[in-house]
This record gives C-alpha cells, structure tokens and sequence, in this order.
C-alpha cells in the first residue's frame, strides 16, 4: 500500500514538473507562435544553475556552493532567462522552422558544453548530491516524498496562475495577435520583437524552474538527462494537450508522462528479451507516432485554445453586469 | 497643429532587384483632404503605401509626416504618431474576436507589460472597461457590433475590410491610408464603409485612398493622382481625371 502511494507521489510529482516545462512552451508556441525546438536547453540551465548553487561542495568542480534551495532554485531559472535573453537576442528575428533548428542547435550546443566543461559541470559523470529541502527536519522517507510532491504542486499552481494572468491581460492578447499576424501586429503599433523576446524569456524561464526542481528531486544531473528526448516529450505533452490551453498543457504532461511510464514498463515486463534492449527506442518510436497522429487527427488538441469572448470568463467587468458588451452611445 | 500637407514624399524610390516598382514619387497630401490613388495592376500603389507606413525600406527618397522626416521609421512607430494604413488583402487576427481585434490596439496599456499584467490588475480592468466601451462604440459605427464574439477568421471578406478600418481608428489615426477597401465587398457594405470614411473625412480625418472603382474615386475623393510604372503620371481633380488623355491612355487603356 505505502509503496503504491510512493510510487504515485513519484510518479505524480515527475508528471507535475514536467507539466510546468509544458506550460513554458505553451507561452512560446501556444500564445507567441514560437517554434522552440531547444526545450531541454533551458530545462538544462535551470536544472545546472540549481544544482551548481544549491549542491554539496565537492571538490573537483567550482561548483557545489550549498546556497539554500530556493536561493540556489531562483539562481537557476535567473540562468535559464539569461541563456534565453542572448538566444532570443540572436534569433527572435527568425520564425517557424528557422527558429526550430536554431534553439535545436542551442540545445545540442549546451548538452555538449555540460559534457566539455568539467571544472564547471563534472562532464560525462555529471554532478551528484543536493541537499534535499526539509528533509532533515522530516527524516522519514515516505513523508518526505509526499511533502515534496506537495511543493512541486504548489509552484505548478503559482505559474499556472501567473500564466493564466499574463495570457488573458492585454500583454496575451498582443502575443496572440504577433501569433496570428505579425506584419498586422505591426501596423498597428504593437512590437513584435520585444513581445516575442519577453515572450521567449518568460517561457523559458519556466522551463528553467522545472529543471530545478527535477534535480533538486534527483539530487543527481548528467548529460544524459538533456538528451533531445525530453523536448520531444515536452512537445508531444503539449500537442497532445493542447497548445494555447494551460489546463491542456497540463493534462497533456500528466497523460504522456502515463504512456511513457506505462509502455516502459509493459516492455520490460512482457516483450521478449531479444526486443527490451530496444526499449528505449521503441518509446522513441511510440511518442513520434503520438505526435503525428495527434497532429493528423485532431490538431488543436484535447483541450483547444478557447476564444476570450466577453461572455467568457469574465475578468474586465465586474460580476453582475451586462457581459454582452454592447453600448447604445454613437460615436459621436 | 501645423498647415501644410499632412503627408509628403520627397523622391520615393524603390527597387526590386532591377526593377524599379516606384519611381521618384514626390508628393503632397492635404490635410484634411481625401486624396484618390489610382494607376493599374502593378504600378506600384500598395509599394508606395508600404513605404510612407515603414513595412517597405524606400531605395531612396523621403517620407515626411506633419512636416517631420519619418523615413525609416517602423510602422509601429509611425501608427502612434497618427499614421495608420488598411492591407488590399486583410489581414484579421483570425482566432481572436473582432472585440479582441480592436481591444488590442491601444498602445501603452496597463496590462500590457508583465509586471503591469501580474501586479495592476485593478487599473488594468479599469482601463480595460474603458476601452471596450470605446472599442464596441467603434465596432457600433462600423456596423460589427453584433460580431464582437465571433472568431475574426469566420467573418466575411468585407466585414474583415471593415474590421481593417475599425482597428485603425482605436488608435485615433489622424491620416488613414486605405488599400482598395471596396474591391470585393458588396454593394451594401461598400455603401456603409463609404459613408463611415465620408463621415470620419468631415470631422478631421485626412484620407489617402487606393480605388480601382473610377466611380468611387470621381465622386469622393479630391484630389486624385495616377500612377503608371512606378511614376505619377496625373494629378488633378476627379472630373479632370476623367477627360484627361493620359490617364485614359495609361490607366483605362484606349479609349472604347
Ligand atoms: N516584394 C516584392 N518583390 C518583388 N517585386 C515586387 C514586390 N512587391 C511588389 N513587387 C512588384 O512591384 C510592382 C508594383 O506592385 P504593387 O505596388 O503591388 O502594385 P499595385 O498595388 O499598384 O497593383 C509589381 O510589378 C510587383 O510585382
Ligand atoms: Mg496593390
């Protein structure tokens, strides 16, 4: 029973970090029409930043200076919105697949840095041992998994929050509109390089926060755990929940992160031996066809974006008034 | 305010590649006036307006507006100055409402830095709420009220061309370029979007007009101008334009 609820809590609290990435590049693609194809870029620069503030000194890299989690955690996402600030600087010019392959070539660039730099980063073998938040104060293991999982729950709440603010304010509606059309955007006063860039930096920034807080889970970060991967899961998250819809995004985390799961362990326990050797790549498999299927059948998602109309959930009129908006004065 | 034209180009020139789609252009808008653009399939009105609005960076030449270099400027920038301009072919925000559409164009808005968006959310439903009001009056004298809700994707093309001029007026343009805002639309809506520009002409509004229909141009807009191959080949009155040899010869082709 105790290790059914462990293993839900870790389940749960994994799907939970990831839908927060999720809701990053929702930002990016669902509201600014941004192709970011460097996802674990900046997952990465979080989990590092984290991990190299927060970590436990260790001798053989600059790193490890045991700054108190939530320090270490806000130094990380600080280093995921800078890497996107000098990234979007260079290419928040280019659009759609340009943009795709440039944040792809980004991502690869920064996996190879976190390989190369091991002064900095430990290389291959990757940096180990993070001082778990409370756990000395709760000691027991199991407790400590739930509390985790609870604070993991509480930053999604706060940045779907701060999402749910941002895109239904003025500032959503005028990335909307970049989305749609940019040159119309234009005319009509609007700036679609400064809105695509704190766009791009406030997403990956969120990014940045699931990254650190999934090596604060593990107390462990390698180079391996930013393979390409992670952005295709990330992306398949967010198509198969829905882009332009942050309860989507988040339903999308929580079903793939399922299906990963779920077909890892149905390979190891009943595909031949011969075949489970091939596990990972037969998910690798799985997820594109998810993704292709998803984007054939049934584009918008399982949550499609929803029109702001003012009968909508309403956040410019107070409660009680007329919503349908319509006014009896000329204009002149 | 300054007498003066309103809008000016000084040798507007622009190539693409060796072709030369505008051709030294120097003009003058009246302030208050509503200037008629005519010319062919290709003689470079729609380069010219991309031009005067920023979306075009001009070979050579100058655009003043209000007696002020703005050559080079982007069109972000001249749309607050006053300077707003409608696309020949329209371009909505489709998966937003037509409201949205309007809402959006108020610069500066509370709401629309982040910290504004997180932190002032009290003066931003204030501002909102004013600007709904402001923005359905506009939808109201453009006859799209009744569409506020509705994807502007799913309207049709010439409630789309309203639309155009609708978003332009949120911003309280003083010169309005319009790109054939009636090809394409039906007698009915032609009939409103005419007596909606006539109307907003009357009290202020300067116009600069891109119009195949020699009807339209001859009967509203004074004065009106001819291009041909990139170059100003007339410029005059509607009635003179209708007599004139050259513009028959270059722009209705040989006389029937
Ligand atoms: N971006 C462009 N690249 C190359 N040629 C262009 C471009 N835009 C316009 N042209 C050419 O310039 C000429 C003038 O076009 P345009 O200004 O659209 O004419 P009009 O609006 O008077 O019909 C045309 O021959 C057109 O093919
Ligand atoms: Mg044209």
């Amino acid at each position: 029973m105790i290790g059914m609820i462990s293993y839900l809590a870790f389940f749960s609290t994994m799907a939970a970090i990831f839908a927060i990435a999720v809701l990053g590049l929702n930002l990016h693609w669902g509201y600014t029409g941004l192709f970011n194809g460097g996802v674990v870029a900046f997952f990465g620069a979080g989990a590092y930043g984290t991990m190299i503030l927060g970590g436990r000194a260790d001798a053989t890299v600059l790193g490890g200076f045991g700054l108190p989690f939530l320090v270490a955690l806000a130094g990380g996402v600080v280093l995921a919105g800078m890497l996107a600030w000098i990234v979007g600087l260079l290419t928040v010019r280019l659009r759609h697949d340009y943009l795709a392959i440039s944040t792809f070539g980004v991502a690869i660039a920064f996996e190879s840095l976190t390989r190369n730099a091991e002064w900095l980063t430990g290389g291959a073998r990757g940096l180990r041992g993070f001082p778990r938040p409370f756990e000395a104060a709760v000691g027991n293991n199991f407790v400590y998994g739930l509390l985790f999982l609870a604070f993991v729950l509480l930053v999604l709440v706060l940045v779907y929050i701060g999402l749910e603010r941002l895109v239904r304010s003025p500032f959503g509606r005028a990335l909307r509109a970049i989305r749609e059309d940019e040159t119309a955007a234009r005319s009509l006063g609007k700036n679609p390089t400064r809105l695509r860039l704190t766009s791009f930096v406030i997403g990956s920034m969120i990014m940045g926060v699931a990254g650190g807080l999934y090596v604060s889970f593990y107390a462990f970060v390698s180079p391996q755990d930013l393979a390409p991967i992670l952005t295709f899961q990330i992306w398949a998250m967010l198509i198969v929940g829905g882009a332009g819809n942050n309860r989507g995004a988040i339903l999308g985390a929580f079903l793939i992160w399922a299906a990963w799961t779920a077909s890892g362990f149905l390979l190891a326990r009943h595909a031949p031996v011969a075949m489970q050797i091939y596990t990972g790549s037969i998910q690798y498999i799985l997820i594109g066809s998810v993704i292709v299927g998803m984007l054939l059948w049934r584009p918008q998602g399982l949550l499609p974006e929803r029109l702001e109309t003012s009968a909508g959930p309403d956040r410019t009129r107070p409660a009680g008034t007329n919503t349908t908006a319509t006014t009896n004065k000329g204009v002149t | 305010m300054t007498a003066g034209p309103i809008l000016s180009t000084r040798g507007l020139t622009r190539d693409f590649g060796a072709f030369r789609a505008v051709d030294s252009v120097t003009l003058d808008f009246g302030r208050g006036r509503m200037t008629g653009l005519i010319g062919p399939n290709g003689a470079g009105k729609t380069t010219l307006f991309n031009m005067i609005a920023g979306e075009l960076p001009p070979t050579a030449g100058q655009v003043l507006l209000d007696g002020q270099d703005v050559t080079g400027l982007r069109p972000d920038a001249l749309f607050a100055r006053g300077l707003a301009r409608t696309f020949q072919i329209p371009r909505p925000f489709r998966r937003m409402t037509v409201l949205e559409n309007v809402m959006l164009v108020p610069s500066a808005q509370t709401g629309e830095t982040v910290l504004g968006a997180l932190f002032r959310r009290r003066s931003m439903a204030a501002e909102q709420r004013r600007m709904r009001d402001k923005a359905m009056d506009i939808l109201e004298f453009m006859t799209l009220d009744r569409l506020a809700d509705q994807p502007a994707g799913k309207v049709s093309g010439g409630q789309m061309k309203l639309l155009e001029l609708a978003r332009a007026l949120m911003g309280d343009p003083t010169i309005i370029l319009l790109d054939e805002p009636a090809a394409g639309v039906n007698p009915s809506l032609t009939r409103i979007l005419v007596e909606r520009i006539e109307e907003l002409n009357r009290r202020g509004t300067s116009f600069v007009i891109i119009e195949h229909d020699m009807d339209f141009v001859m009967r509203h807009c004074d004065p009106v101008i001819a291009l041909a191959e990139g170059r100003v080949v007339f410029q005059g009155t509607g009635e003179e334009a209708r007599s004139n040899p050259v513009l028959l010869d270059a722009y209705l082709g040989s006389p029937a």
